[in-house]
């Protein structure tokens, strides 16, 4: 304690500055409880999907495992090995529960991927565009304008028809509709940055341009990339689930909720509801919980409310 | 005004040729494209006569002003699975989802308006609060399973809908319409709501903050002091305002619901041209998505260009030549 040079002392003090504006975003974070409840329900389903062959009562993708006999059991039925189906069994005797928690790790990877590899790209885009300017920026806009002139389902839907479907292809459709969101947000955001002195005076030091936008511009304009972003999970994985029920998404080796709830559509007719309601409402409590608490993080970064 | 619709109009161009630029490569020019375009089962002869039709021995740019050509003229190719001209096998689902979508619309605008209203003079108390959640549930609602979820509930639990097609129609001018018979309704009453419920947020949410904003302005406070009685300020001063641009998303909305019909339709068997896309993805029949990805950008090149040009001219705000960089 005695040791402190002014040096340090300056160090203990920076953080100490920053906690009011900390504790007043988790304070607006905290006022609702719809947010706290949609965090908990996020945690919640993170610790479960994370978890899931720990405690999943069947591994679904084990075809040891799955017995014909047990196909289309209504939840709380008796297994042919004596436990008990909560969920109720799908076509192939596949434990839902199981299959939903498997289900939700693949839902989650694809739309985790998709997003981190769009907001990537995007904020390369947006960033180069903002800092090259001229025709270099004229060209990058005109195609993200392209882009986004029309539906993202019908862009993916259009893409995965030629490409053929599989995981890697899901992705990368994904990416390709939504990148360009990511390259417009970013522009935005760098073009009012690069009028500022900082960047003014790192290019008087004589910095390469990489350097001054990796270094100086992109850590300024992350905040409202990172936020949308958040949103964006859960469109991604909505979008996912829409193209897989389609018949144009993930492969049917990797079942995601989406493919789970096209299986129980061919059965939704006879009454046997439980195939694809239970998949849809974890699907649905993802992407609100992702939803909610986006929003609520938007609405508590907002400098304009502080 | 004229020289902004003719800059539109030269970008819109230019979006079409950019689609089909994109398009050709995709399909035609990427792998063998005789074995997109002719069916598996084709005999050699009929192989032979479709790369001596279609130029497959030209150069790429020469099969590209070739593609163009006959796709100005129509001709988008023949479906595989049906043997006929695939761009008329989608005109002839075009009114099936015309249908859908003006019904969808309609009823994002009859529920969605006066919802949003309730929940914009209401914001601060449980009705209004009720109604904003509500709507981020609208939003949230993967779309297909929603369907699904209404066809369990109104088809199979309570039977008082029909789970699929179109019901009884009613040709008029020769284009067959569900909305001018009971049968009809019960048939098209529950895709509609499928399709619109993400779009009755969207309205909602626009309307409340409009109505939300509108109320802490001057004229309406104005009109408050003169006494005005508060349903006329709602009726005459606050819905005025907000509905030229809730007016304007739900225009802009059409193109989106055109492609978002795909998947209603493939839900509730609804025959329109969404699925005949999917139908066709799924049997390979090339021509026919071909056909429908350049019809699709045609419509939404073409609405996209209405609504700028008529939001140009009922707003004198909106600059008509973007300003030098």
């Amino acid at each position: 304690m005695d040791r402190s040079t002014p040096d340090s002392h300056a160090r203990t003090v920076a953080p100490l500055a920053e906690t009011p504006r900390r504790a007043a975003i988790l304070k607006r974070l905290r006022a609702r409880p719809t947010v706290a409840g949609s965090a908990c329900a996020l945690v919640l389903l993170m610790a479960a999907i994370l978890a899931a062959p720990l405690f999943a009562p069947q591994n679904p993708y084990d075809l040891a495992n799955l017995n014909l006999l047990d196909g289309r059991l209504p939840p709380g039925s008796e297994s042919m090995d004596g436990w008990v189906y909560l969920l109720g069994t799908d076509d192939q005797g596949r434990d839902m529960l199981s299959a939903i928690l498997y289900g939700l790790r693949i839902s989650l990877a694809v739309g985790l991927t998709a997003v981190a590899l769009a907001t990537a790209i995007g904020s390369v885009a947006g960033l180069v565009a903002a800092y090259a300017g001229g025709w270099i920026d004229t060209v990058l806009m005109r195609i993200v304008d392209f882009i986004l002139g029309f539906p993202t389902i019908l862009v993916a839907l259009v893409l995965l028809a030629v490409m053929g479907r599989g995981v890697d292809k899901v992705i990368l459709a994904l990416v390709l509709v939504q990148w360009a969101n990511y390259a417009r947000i970013m522009r935005s955001r760098a073009l009012q940055e690069r009028r500022k002195e900082y960047i003014e005076a790192a290019a008087n030091l004589g910095y390469p341009a990489w350097r001054i936008i990796a270094f100086h511009l992109l850590p300024n304009c992350m905040g409202p990339v990172l936020v949308f972003a958040t949103i964006q999970i859960a469109t991604a994985i909505a979008l996912e689930a829409t193209l897989s029920f389609l018949g144009v998404g993930v492969p049917v080796t990797e079942p995601s909720l989406g493919l789970l709830i096209a299986t129980g559509f061919q059965y939704l007719l006879s009454g046997d509801y439980w195939i694809s309601m239970f998949p849809g409402i974890a699907l649905l409590l993802l992407i609100l919980a992702i939803n909610v608490v986006g929003d609520r993080l938007r609405e508590a970064l907002d400098p304009r409310r502080a | 005004m004229l020289l902004f619709t003719l800059r539109r109009l030269l970008q819109s161009l230019f979006v079409l040729l950019a689609v089909s630029v994109v398009v050709f490569f995709a399909v035609y020019a990427v792998g063998d494209p005789i074995e997109l375009l002719v069916s598996p089962e084709a005999t050699m002869e009929a192989r032979q006569a479709t790369i001596a039709r279609l130029g497959l021995d030209q150069p790429v740019w020469r099969q590209y002003l070739a593609f163009l050509w006959r796709a100005l003229q129509g001709d988008l190719g023949n479906s595989f699975v049906h043997g006929v001209p695939a761009i008329g096998l989608i005109l002839q689902r075009l009114p099936a989802t015309f249908e859908l979508v003006l019904v969808a619309i309609t009823l994002s605008c009859v529920v969605g308006i006066p919802l949003g209203l309730v929940a914009g003079l209401y914001r601060d108390r449980v009705l209004g609060r009720g109604i904003m959640a509500g709507s981020v549930l609208g939003f949230s609602l993967p779309n297909f399973w929603q369907g699904m979820m209404l066809i369990l509930l109104f088809a199979v639990w309570l039977g008082w809908l029909p789970a699929s097609g179109r019901g009884q129609t009613v040709d008029v001018l020769g284009v067959p319409l569900s909305i001018l018979t009971a049968d009809g309704w019960s048939h098209i009453v529950m895709p509609a709501i499928n399709l619109a419920l993400a779009n009755i947020a969207l309205v909602l949410r626009l309307t409340a903050t409009g109505v939300a904003e509108a109320q802490t302005q001057e004229y309406v406070k104005f009109a408050r002091a003169k006494g005005v009685r508060p349903g006329r300020i709602v009726r005459r001063h606050i819905l005025r305002n907000i509905l030229v641009p809730v007016v304007t998303v739900v225009g802009m909305e059409f193109g989106s619901l055109i492609a978002y019909s795909t998947i209603t339709e493939t839900v509730f068997a609804w025959p329109g041209m969404g699925k005949l896309l999917i139908d066709s993805v799924y049997q390979l029949d090339r021509p026919v998505v071909v056909a429908y990805v350049m019809l699709a950008t045609f419509i939404f090149v073409v609405v996209n260009f209405v609504v700028d040009v008529l939001y140009a001219a009922l707003d004198p705000r909106v600059q008509l030549v973007s300003p030098a960089h």
